[in-house]
């Protein structure tokens, strides 16, 4: 088991003629991922990497079945294809796309409301089924196969949680890069929610970064509900206060979002945090064993 | 992006947001000939820099007569304005905004920003304006209003009005507030503005609803389509090595210490810095070398790094993903190279194509001392330095 994506996912590439996507395209596959299209718009007909291109995601999902999307289209026009996916009724689009103007996603929110798509991103590294399905731009060879659930708003610091887990010999089921724009798809309840549910997941890391209040939220959802170990690192609490104007922003976040204000919330919850990045595999062994998982966590 | 108060109440005259007269000036002669213009009994003389805090730091002053508006623009012209915003350096007064006074009633508060939590542009206002603001949202979270807007209606006539009601805006002059919310709202998305912060709005003796101040700030990911508030942005009020950053896409923030960072991915390069300053070193920068960086754009990264007298020693940990590990080992190498490196340099590399990077490092023939993982890289820098 996993969540969000596992061997049997068919996927569209939407930009799959750009040259990030076809180097992205041409790994996800070597990774084993079932890829049976791609769009992008006035070159339906041609090839990519061996997968046939459609002119729009409706075409692609009507002549293959696909269920679930990845997006590499430039920021300017990210948004419409986020909306493209989710009028073709996906069940999942996940945009890596970096840069989307914010209130092009506040749009793309209000749209999604009522509808059966899941986005996660957008600039997001994607989502991870080890051994499974990879669509995104993870480097695949550091995942393995296992029980643990990783999330995260940071792709770069997913990677290095990853590897430390997998150089430890804790397999992992599903890793998912939620993204750190401030008006994101996926949240990090929604994958906590997944997690408790997999029952292949015996614990989770959850890796946040300062701003927002993401990861107080989560917190407190782990407090009522989780049933599972989760531990956890905040990236930048050594950042400087940013230099700043004006007093909107402090306001409307109520005195949340520091580094010390998420680490307090998350010790209330019982998540052990990781004091460096470097020691969140050995921070999550040491829970493992604490809960009697760690032989049943260790996969190889 | 921000932009001077000035700036800002251009924007809003235009969307017919009351403002009280003026314009700017560079030099005193330049007040002096704004003010006689104006002809106003009372002139402020305002001093511009991109910061808050700017009244309680002495940069704000009341002149009754023209001597008065030359006397204060030579006193603020070149001063260092230290304020709660600005960080200790303070930053240095090169522009003057020269505006009529206003006969001030009472001042309220007003501003629009997205809220992360709802997804959703939010006006909030309230009747505690002034200086003290962060206080009154701390002490009593009961006098900020809110207002969440849908993105397809935009701030609706209804929601105006009953903000203005919430803030105590007297009954008369709530369609005038209302009216100006509504200016504000559509300057907002019309912009791609991040926030808009008006404090404080005032209700003056002739009964108009004005904005006294004006901050803007803009969403960097939208001014491609903004050429307009493009033209707007000081570089003077900028650190050079973040406009030179600015210009091949990294994401560059100056520190106080003496460890230069080059990371990919804004988590990991705080998480990096994090790691450095555990192992009792001090991050030089945070340098977030982005997702799609060519071997050009590490190459300036690493240049912009090197042009900082403090930095004794750089750390370069990449974590590949989109980010290609031989990319990044080829800008090093140009990098390096072309400067003529005189400083240790600790490079982890993992991630895609991390043997290409691995092989190209090695062969470059550079001094390169290559660390297992971002502890060991981390500890290593900082007992070179």
């Amino acid at each position: 088991m996993s969540v969000y994506i596992n061997k049997d996912t068919k996927v569209i590439v939407q930009g799959i003629t750009g040259e990030t996507a076809l180097f992205h395209t041409k790994q996800m596959l070597e990774y084993g991922t079932k890829i049976v299209a791609g769009v992008t718009p006035g070159k339906a007909g041609q090839e990519a990497e061996g997968v046939p291109v459609f002119n729009t995601v409706k075409d692609a999902v009507d002549a293959t079945g696909a269920n679930v999307s990845v997006i590499y289209v430039p920021a300017p026009f990210a948004a419409d294809a986020i909306m493209e996916a989710v009028d073709a009724e996906l069940d999942l689009t996940i945009c890596i796309t970096e840069h989307i103007p914010v209130l092009d996603m506040v749009k793309v929110k209000r749209y999604m409301e009522g509808k059966k798509t899941r986005l996660v991103g957008p600039n997001c590294p994607g989502v991870i089924t080890a051994d499974e399905c990879k669509i995104g731009i993870m480097p695949g060879y550091i995942h393995t196969k296992g029980h643990v659930g990783v999330v995260s708003r940071s792709g770069t610091l997913t990677y290095e949680a990853v590897h430390q887990l997998s150089q430890a010999g804790i397999g992992q089921t599903t890793a998912v890069g939620i993204g750190g724009d401030p008006v994101n798809g996926t949240n990090f309840i929604d994958v906590l929610t997944e997690f408790n549910n997999d029952p292949e997941t015996y614990a989770v890391v959850m890796i946040g970064e300062i701003g927002g209040t993401a990861e107080e939220e989560a917190a407190e959802w782990i407090k009522a509900n989780m049933t599972k170990p989760v531990v956890g690192f905040i990236g930048g609490q050594t950042a400087p206060p940013g230099k700043r104007m004006g007093h909107a922003g402090a306001i409307i976040s109520g005195g949340k979002g520091t580094a010390a204000e998420k680490i307090k919330a998350m010790n209330a919850a019982d998540i052990q945090v990781a004091e460096t990045p470097s020691v969140i595999g050995e921070t999550l062994i040491k829970v493992l064993k604490e809960k009697g998982l760690y032989e049943k966590c260790k996969t190889h | 992006m921000n932009i001077h108060e000035y700036q800002g109440k251009e924007i809003l005259r235009k969307y017919g947001v009351a403002v009280p007269n003026g314009s700017v000036a560079f030099s005193p002669e330049e007040a002096v000939k704004v003010a006689k213009e104006l002809g106003a009994s009372v002139t402020v003389v305002k001093a511009q820099i991109h910061a808050g805090g700017r009244g309680k730091a002495g940069g704000v002053k009341i002149a009754k007569n023209l001597e008065e508006v030359r006397a204060y623009a030579k006193e603020l012209l070149g001063k260092i304005l230290v304020t709660h915003q600005t960080g200790p350096e303070g930053k240095e007064v090169k522009r003057l905004y020269i505006e009529e006074g206003s006969d001030i009633r009472k001042e309220y508060y007003l501003s629009l920003v997205l809220d992360r939590a709802t997804s959703r542009v939010t006006l909030m206002g309230s009747e505690e304006g002034g200086m003290d603001i962060e206080e009154v949202a701390e002490a009593t979270p009961e006098k900020i209003f809110k207002e969440v807007v849908d993105p397809v209606t935009g701030l609706t006539p209804f929601q105006a009005r009953r903000m203005a009601f919430n803030m105590n805006i007297p009954p008369k002059l709530v369609n005038k507030a209302a009216k100006l919310m509504l200016g504000l709202y559509q300057a907002f998305v019309d912009k791609d503005a991040s926030i808009v912060e008006i404090n404080p709005l005032v209700v003056t003796g002739n009964d108009e609803v004005v904005a006294l101040d004006a901050k803007f700030n803009f969403d960097a990911n939208a001014l491609y389509r903004h050429k307009d508030i493009v033209e707007l942005r000081d570089y003077d009020e900028e650190d050079p090595k973040e406009i030179e950053a600015s210009k091949y896409d990294l994401s560059y923030i100056p520190l106080d210490g003496n460890i230069g960072c080059m990371v990919n991915g804004a988590g990991l390069a705080m998480a990096t810095m994090d790691t450095i300053s555990y192992y009792g070193g001090q991050p030089a920068n945070f340098l977030d070398v982005g997702g799609g960086a060519t071997a050009e754009k590490v190459t300036e990264a690493f240049k912009i790094i090197l042009s900082d007298p403090n930095v004794k020693g750089i750390f370069v940990n990449i974590f590949g993903g989109i980010m290609k590990c031989d990319v990044i080992a080829e800008g090093v190498i140009t990098a390096a190279k072309e400067v003529g490196l005189q400083v240790p340099l600790v490079v982890r590399l993992e991630g895609t194509n991390v043997d290409l990077g691995k092989e190209l490092l090695n062969a470059s023939g550079l001094n390169i001392v290559a660390a297992d993982s971002m502890a060991d890289g981390a500890q290593k820098i900082v007992k070179l330095v």
